[in-house]
């Protein structure tokens, strides 16, 4: 597998880093985001239970908002809004 | 509801597929507790260990706590979580852990304080960015159906057995001022001291270093409580308030005071910002609290438990019960009474190559004190498989269990990565475990040492780390590069 970052619509994107281990999520997020503009709607999926406590922490520092959550099965998909 | 139906957290039903297959681990797991108990009540020694452990692999997954995290995310995405939730685990254990020893059931000896200490952590800090986990959190990531963790906890115990009883050209490596002390330390010959890396680190350096408490060094301070009371104020709760302090200053504060719209915070404020960072990832906290305890309660557990059996050492034990063939030439077992990883894998790993033909008693490590029990009957090591089950109950029941296979690059890095923990962790006499985690909340300060070593690897570990993602990045043209 790998880490897949597309852009899904206008200001729409998604990550997918199903597979990896800590620290690839979170820094792929970081990273992911920074490419992003303001407002922008980022669907980052996962399923590294780990990552997903810190990648809540670097929203929260920086201001992004996890707009949903969908989770079953070991995997994650989170909607976050870019500050 | 199945394991695999994915809802919104909180609307999962509060029974479903993952809390009946959690259920029967643990149903499971108690009769075959009782099976063993019935066997050979001596044998209850094993399953406190093993019970201890499950307790661990629940708090550790409850609260995503990894040593690991605590130096890696900090430097690699800025968050302080894992650093805090340490912080409150060392805070709690210390405090369990004085009254314990002031009740005179503690069985925790100080470490050496010297320069392996802190090469050693800066090997294993470096490896640990790059396997996803310290010896702990692989473990526990075991459990949670991550297959290159596996392949983490499989290298670990390898490469330990290797480092401690490997000689041939490593031994031309040895300053000759070890070997030379090392001889004078008259021991059994059928060890051969002076011969292989370890033996001659370990018995020509390590014994000739001095291994105390802050209170021992500093002369004896009077009484026990006296003691006790300077060990775990000035080795444990005073450093951890100021590493606090500063997670706070340089990681926290910056954005608490930006979202609170604070331009110039008071003392109080501050001091609710510390506490909001302590609260923030309220899972972490409960399971550094709980584990915080948990630890202190084992040490507790194993004074009763030596009591009750009136033996020293489970060595004794497994002699009675006519168990000698993994013991030591000293008819002991490792046996630390408290958490701790690294040796026990080590022990797994000869215990495998002995079986392919391999002598490995020869050696201080394995020859001296620790044996290299079956693996059935080795109790530090079913504390591990303890976490490994716990770490699953808890993933099956939160409906976050799933099986990965590790790509080719994740299972390298979780090969090379576990190589290097054991290296680090055998020079360093442990890792974050019983290398930093026991010994600060026991009054000793070559802990710290420990964490320095493992937070400058670790350093040096994302910096690398993050090179490698971008030159992968950049071979496959995309826009992926950190």
């Amino acid at each position: 597998m790998a880490v897949t970052f597309n852009q899904t619509g206008d200001g729409k994107w998604t990550l997918d880093v199903c597979g990896y281990a800590c620290p690839h999520p979170q820094m792929y997020t970081k990273k992911a985001l920074e490419k992003m503009a303001g407002g922008d709607q980022l669907t980052l999926v996962f399923d590294n239970p780990s990552s997903g406590e810190s990648i809540m922490a670097m929203c929260d520092a920086d201001g992004h908002e996890i707009v949903d959550r969908i989770e079953g099965g070991g995997s994650f998909t989170w909607t976050i809004r870019k500050a | 509801m199945s394991t695999t139906t994915a809802v919104r957290p909180g609307t999962a039903p509060a029974w479903h597929a993952g809390s009946t297959k959690a259920l029967g681990l643990f149903g499971a797991g108690v009769l075959l507790s009782i099976w063993v108990a019935a066997t050979d009540v001596r044998l209850a020694y094993i399953l406190v260990y093993a019970w201890f452990g499950v307790g661990y692999g629940l708090l550790l997954q409850y609260g995503r706590f990894c040593m690991a995290a605590a130096v890696r995310d900090l430097f690699a995405v800025r968050v302080p979580r894992m650093a805090v939730g340490m912080m409150i685990a060392v805070g709690l254990f210390a405090l369990v852990s004085a009254i314990v020893t002031l009740a005179g059931f503690s069985g925790v000896h100080p470490s050496p304080i010297g320069w392996h200490v802190l090469i050693g952590a800066a090997i294993f800090g470096f490896g640990i960015v790059f396997t996803g986990g310290c010896a702990t959190g692989s473990l526990y990531k075991a459990g949670e159906g991550n297959v290159g963790a596996m392949l983490v906890v499989v290298a670990i115990s390898f490469s330990q057995a290797v480092v401690v009883s490997a000689g041939g050209w490593l031994d031309r490596l040895v300053p000759a001022s070890w070997t030379a002390s090392a001889e004078a330390k008259d021991m059994p010959a059928e060890l051969s001291v002076t011969q292989g890396w370890f033996d001659q680190f370990i018995a020509g350096y390590v014994w000739d270093l001095q291994a105390a408490t802050l209170a021992e060094r500093l002369g004896g301070t009077g009484s026990a409580t006296t003691a006790v009371l300077v060990n775990t104020l000035a080795v444990a709760i005073v450093p951890v308030l100021v590493i606090l302090g500063l997670l706070y200053w340089v990681y926290f504060r910056p954005g608490y005071m930006r979202r609170a719209k604070i331009a110039a915070p008071t003392l109080g404020q501050h001091l609710a910002g510390v506490w909001a960072m302590c609260t923030a990832s309220r899972n972490t906290a409960l399971a550094g609290a709980g584990l915080g305890v948990l630890a202190g309660a084992h040490v507790w557990a194993t004074g009763a438990m030596r009591a009750h059996f009136e033996v020293d050492n489970f060595g004794e034990l497994l002699a009675a019960m006519n168990h000698q063939a993994g013991l030591s030439m000293q008819d002991t077992v490792f046996d630390p009474g408290y958490w701790y990883i690294t040796t026990q894998e080590a022990q797994w790993g000869a215990w495998v190559i002995e079986r392919l033909g391999v002598p490995m008693r020869d050696n201080l490590f394995f020859g001296l004190d620790n044996g290299v029990p079956s693996p059935l009957l080795n109790a530090p090591g079913l504390m591990s498989i303890g976490i490994i089950a716990g770490a699953a109950m808890m993933a099956l029941a939160r409906r976050e269990f799933k099986w990965k296979l590790p790509n080719m690059e994740a299972a390298l890095f979780a090969i090379i990565g576990g190589t290097l923990m054991g290296i680090g962790a055998r020079i360093a006499m442990g890792c974050n475990i019983g290398a930093f985690f026991a010994t600060v909340t026991n009054g000793d300060p070559s802990g710290w040492v420990f964490l320095l070593g493992m937070a400058l690897g670790a350093f040096a570990g994302v910096k690398v780390f993050a090179w490698w993602v971008d030159w992968q990045a950049a071979r496959r043209g995309d826009d992926l590069a950190l």
